[in-house]
């Protein structure tokens, strides 16, 4: 077997420079920027069509970019063939070949770069991902969980530069989806290769990666570590779509030491100066539902408050969660937390008041179309 | 031993039905299900195929009444197809050839076509299946007699050929050439609708996953689209050999009597010659026998799913 002539041997992060790729006139990768280290383990986080596949496709080779550069390290693979690139694809549906046998389609990638031990290192990674025993077995005659780790398999044992997992597990129920996302952890620990991991499930990115990119439209709305993503969303749709939150329009009016004052709905509200993505103007002013306490009394010290009344009671266990609606018409949802011997009893039409901690409170721009969406998706 | 490996574990017993856990007057009723299916099929088989057959090996093996040509009587009677085998094993042998060639031939226009058709066409595609289909509005009779007279001597063909000293022999039709290239012509759309339906099924995420795993595009189509066109090939060179082994219209149309095959023989015996109904039904069941046998080792060869 013939190694192919223009294999590119490439090592570093990867980088995408102002990549865009139009269908059209339509942007599905619209100017993307993007640096994932060596070695981590890096989640792109999107909604449905917001242009994850289209993003991996372009980093392995499968579709060429309309403007702007790919690089491994300084090596530039713009423009090169999949073949010619260190990087591996699982695809969303496993694409497994259907007339070879889970060794043999494991095999492949080895074979076709003239490695001797083909077949040992199929194997190998086979015990890896632990379906080494169905070996001799056509794809066909395996569950969806087991083609899943197949497809994981073939591509590792390439050991490729940068390895593209195009929602790997979105096909599986979720008990298997828990186990799989805790393995592929493992795996990643192991191999220590760079993991790129396409998920719309915010939950899968906040617990296995490094680093979480939030795409929309195209776009990276917000990367980071998942706990700061989380703590400091920076955009009305990355406040809504990892995790949820508790928004309100209205204006800045004023400064309190480190801290501005803003308007929302009539109620002085304040935010620390640091955490303030817009600290002029109309602003977006949001905290986290489990940030909010309930109480029966008007608070006697410190935070913004709200008079409400209760809307909805539902208990989920380790957590209850309250929605109240504030006199603006807002609705927030409140999560308390069941520690107490006895729970704070509330029911609907009760009166409360509600109170949060201004240091865990955010500004975002306000983002009329990314509100409309989150309020469509939860109603 | 871990959850995970649990889950690879449990996968051994999945082919287990449920049919064990039917309740009992439900399991009466699906039994009989597929024979009831199977009936009408059936009753045609045997009314249609079966009972011919029957029939015809009676006659393969009669013997004729000696002194009254044309009259035989029932015997156990295998120098019959002694017969045919000695005396027409050119027949034979050219029917074979003629099929193999054309089959080869087909192939050799099918698979590009239908790769186009799959994955090149674009919207072209169902124009393309239309023109393909298309032949089969007319008969294959007329179709043949149009091969005929587009290659005939004072044809275009021939005449532009002739004019340019490019036609050794002179002439088009009456030769081997024209009667594979007839049965080509008249096989193609059953070599190519087979082998476009494969194509087409195969996920192009697959064949994109062969390049993904360095494989270059000679060698992806060689290991990953070729494989799995496997299944439309295998039945488009089983349409396109078997009808094509017993034909006799092309050689009869389009052939010299030198280039005759044994679809013609069966057919004069039958028909022209007196006291030949005997041999033309052991050359028709020697034919059949034959084609069985190459099938048979043909799939046995190619039609499993070890392809590579
Ligand atoms: N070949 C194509 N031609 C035209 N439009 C395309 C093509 N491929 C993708 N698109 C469009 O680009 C957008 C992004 O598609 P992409 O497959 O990248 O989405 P995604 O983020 O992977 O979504 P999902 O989570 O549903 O898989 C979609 O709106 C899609 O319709
Ligand atoms: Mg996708």
């Amino acid at each position: 077997m013939a190694t192919n002539s223009g294999f590119r041997e490439a090592t570093g992060d990867l980088r995408l420079e102002s990549v865009t790729k139009a269908f059209g006139d339509f942007r599905a990768v619209d100017d993307l920027d993007l640096v994932v280290p060596r070695g981590s383990f890096f989640a792109l986080l999107g909604p449905s069509g917001c242009g994850k596949t289209t993003t991996l496709r372009m980093v392995a080779g499968l579709e060429q970019p309309t403007s702007g550069r790919i690089l491994i390290g300084d090596t530039d693979l713009t423009g090169s063939r999949p073949y010619e690139r260190p990087v591996n694809t699982v695809f969303q549906s496993y694409a497994l070949f259907p007339h070879l046998t889970i060794r043999d389609n494991v095999a492949f990638g080895p074979k076709r770069r003239g490695q001797k031990d083909a077949m040992e290192r199929a194997e190998e990674t086979l015990r890896l991902v632990e379906v080494d025993h169905l070996a001799a077995r056509k794809p066909a005659q395996l569950s969806g969980g087991q083609q899943q780790r197949v497809a994981l398999a073939r591509a590792l044992v390439n050991r490729p530069e940068v390895l593209l997992l195009d929602e790997p597990l979105g096909a599986l129920d979720l008990k298997l989806r828990r186990q799989l996302q805790v393995e592929l952890k493992r795996i990643q620990t192991e191999v220590g290769l760079t993991f790129i991991h396409v998920t719309h499930d915010q939950e899968e990115a906040m617990t296995m990666a490094d680093t979480v990119a939030v795409m929309n439209h195209g776009r990276i709305e917000q990367m980071g570590a998942p706990a700061d993503l989380y703590d400091l969303p920076r955009t009305t749709f990355v406040a809504n779509f990892v995790g949820r939150s508790n928004l309100g329009t209205g204006r800045v009016v004023d400064r309190d030491g480190d801290h501005l004052v803003a308007e929302i709905q009539g109620t002085k509200v304040k935010v620390p100066l640091a955490r303030a993505g817009v600290t002029d103007g109309e602003v977006t002013f949001g905290v986290r539902p489990e940030k909010v306490r309930v109480l029966r009394q008007p608070p006697e010290t410190g935070g913004d408050d709200v008079k409400g009344i209760v809307l909805d009671v539902s208990f989920t266990g380790v957590a209850t969660e309250y929605l109240v609606r504030l006199p603006s018409g807002a609705v927030w949802s409140c999560y308390e937390q069941n520690l107490d011997v006895d729970p704070i009893d509330l029911h609907r039409g009760d009166d409360v008041w509600i109170s949060w901690n201004p240091a865990h409170a955010f500004t975002v721009p306000v983002d009329e179309a990314a509100a409309k969406a989150a309020a469509e998706a939860t109603a | 031993m871990s959850a995970l490996a649990h889950v690879g574990g449990t996968s051994g017993t999945t082919g287990a039905g449920p049919a064990g856990d039917a309740p009992p007057q439900e399991r009466a009723g699906r039994r009989w299900l597929p024979y009831l299916l199977l009936l009408p099929g059936g009753l045609w088989l045997l009314v249609f195929f079966v009972v011919p057959l029957l029939q015809l090996f009676t006659v393969s093996i009669q013997s004729q009444f000696p002194g009254y040509p044309g009259y035989y009587y029932r015997d156990v009677n295998f120098s019959n197809y002694l017969r045919a085998l000695t005396d027409f094993a050119p027949q034979f042998g050219r029917s074979l050839l003629f099929a193999a060639l054309a089959t080869f031939f087909a192939f050799a226009l099918a698979y590009p076509l239908a790769y186009a058709m799959a994955f090149k066409a674009g919207r072209w595609r169902n124009i393309m299946l239309i023109a393909v289909i298309a032949p089969f509005f007319t008969s294959f009779i007329l179709r043949t007699v149009a091969w005929r007279q587009i290659l005939a001597d004072d044809g275009p063909v021939a005449s532009t050929l002739n004019a340019l000293h490019l036609l050794p022999g002179g002439r088009i039709t009456e030769t081997a050439a024209a009667v594979v290239a007839g049965l080509t012509y008249n096989f193609l759309p059953f070599m190519v609708l087979p082998i476009y339906a494969s194509l087409e099924r195969a996920d192009a995420r697959v064949i994109e996953a062969g390049g993904d795993l360095y494989a270059n595009g000679f060698t992806t189509f060689r290991t990953v689209t070729l494989p799995m066109s496997m299944p439309g090939v295998i039945a488009g060179t089983l349409l396109t050999f078997i009808p094509a082994a017993g034909d006799y219209v092309n050689a009869e149309l389009l052939g010299s009597d030198g280039d005759k095959m044994v679809g013609n023989v069966i057919d004069s015996q039958f028909f022209r010659v007196l006291g030949g109904f005997p041999t033309a039904a052991a050359l028709s069941f020697t034919l059949m026998a034959l084609i069985l046998a190459m099938v048979f080792v043909y799939i046995r060869r190619f039609g499993t799913e070890e392809l590579l």
